[in-house]
């Protein structure tokens, strides 16, 4: 069966932008990165569609992370704030954002996390949300904290959060991470560069934003995150 | 172009505190039409070792070959009970479980028609991208004529077809191998 209309593919990435799976300093790559080089693939319907997600299957409250419990979780209470935009800096609807981080201790309440810093009984460190008609996204939270980690002799992870996307098809699925302004700890993290090109890198680092605080209350950050644009001209031999 | 897509980065360790909310390892409701099937594997890192902390998605069209998606303009019915959608955590021993529905054939490029297929999304800690692969289904005759499978080294095409794990026809094996003997082919997609 031919499909009607022609099917617009997605771009690949500018070379650079994005990591290679191997990346020793990351030394759980090691033994996880694939060794045979990927197959390279057209999109076909199977790319170009993805799973989207209803208002309904929402849960109207979880963007605001600081009023999941009875008491309002320790430390700097944050807004974090941005579009999900295409390539073309189109605004994409409607879409589903998921975020987890640690607490401000940084400690993340999930079993197997050993930091010895305290869990915070008002502080579970995940939501989610639909971006608006004009891509927009807002979670109220608290800047996590940073945490050691074992990669290396004394490695810290660089404060962060968790940002995870679909986007219109399973082509546009992201999984990312939000970083925080002037963190010390950013030039030494094996995860933040890992990525070649610095500017991609610095896009990674959210932006605080006077426009976004809200006196006595909470300072802002603003975090946009694009998503793979459309091929301007149809996907070859597509109908 | 205006913009670059965003970095990718791992999911890490603790993603399941966040991801948690959408799994979904059973996409075959009550009523939903079609051969119920179900997929077991593990996912092994280079040294065979299984991996705790993986997370695969999945995306399938339905038993009739239509995707619950606006990009998909086949005039075949959208079923409200069939997303297409699921998310599995790997357990402690590496182990997934899948229920869902065999999916029909779809489109593929130059008028061909795919064999009928799952697509995978792979995260775990370690990765810095996610991981495309798929899901192929033992015995189907489109295969041989697949334009995906057509590009893949044939000595490595049985890494994307599930095996019949008993006699019952419905029940499948297949893993995911990260590295080495059988390595799992992964797609630039």
């Amino acid at each position: 069966m031919h499909l009607k209309t022609e099917l617009q593919g997605y771009r690949l990435p500018v070379p650079g932008t994005q990591p290679d799976y191997l990346h020793p300093a990351y030394v759980s790559s090691i033994k996880r990165a694939p060794t045979q080089p990927l197959v390279s693939i057209p999109q076909t319907l199977s790319e170009i569609t993805g799973p989207q997600f209803a208002a309904e299957e929402v849960s109207p409250c979880i963007f605001d992370l600081t009023r999941q419990h009875k008491g309002s979780p320790l430390g700097e209470r944050m807004i974090v704030t941005g579009r999900v935009l295409d390539e073309d800096a189109r605004p994409i609807a409607h879409t589903l954002v998921e975020l987890w981080q640690a607490n401000a201790a940084g400690r993340y309440l999930h079993t197997i996390d050993q930091h010895d810093a305290p869990l915070d009984p008002n502080f579970t460190g995940c939501g989610h949300t639909l971006t608006d008609a004009e891509g927009r996204y807002r979670f109220i939270t608290i800047k996590p904290g940073c945490y050691p980690w074992r990669n290396h002799y004394n490695a810290w992870r660089p404060a962060h959060i968790h940002f995870s996307l679909f986007g219109p098809a399973f082509a546009t699925r992201l999984v990312t991470q939000m970083y925080f302004p002037g963190d010390p700890l950013l030039a030494s993290d094996p995860v933040y560069n890992c990525t070649a090109d610095e500017e991609a890198r610095k896009r990674l680092i959210s932006v605080f934003d006077w426009e976004t605080t809200v006196p006595e209350t909470a300072l802002g950050y603003r975090f946009d995150i694009v998503l793979r644009g459309r091929e301007q001209t149809p996907m070859e031999g597509s109908e | 172009m205006k913009l670059n897509a965003t970095t990718s980065q791992t999911v890490g360790p603790f993603f399941d505190i966040g991801l948690r909310r959408f799994c979904c390892a059973d996409l075959a409701a009550p009523g939903v039409s079609g051969e119920r099937i179900t997929i077991e594997g593990r996912v092994l890192d280079g040294d065979g070792v299984p991996v705790p902390d993986a997370l695969l998605e999945i995306w399938q069209a339905n038993a009739q070959g239509k995707y619950a998606h606006s990009d998909d303009t086949q005039a075949l019915p959208i079923e409200p009970a069939f997303k297409g959608y699921g998310r599995i955590a790997t357990d402690d021993q590496g182990r997934f479980r899948i229920l869902t529905i065999k999916p029909g054939p779809v489109p593929g490029p130059q008028g061909s028609m795919q064999a009928p297929h799952i697509v995978v999304s792979v995260f775990m800690r370690g990765l810095l991208k996610r991981l495309a692969t798929r899901i192929y289904f033992p015995g189907d005759p489109h295969h041989a004529n697949d334009p995906v499978l057509a590009l893949v080294d044939p000595a490595r095409r049985a890494t994307l077809i599930a095996k019949a794990a008993s006699r019952d026809r419905g029940n499948l094996h297949w893993d995911v191998i990260l590295q080495g003997p059988g390595e799992t082919v992964f797609f630039n997609c």
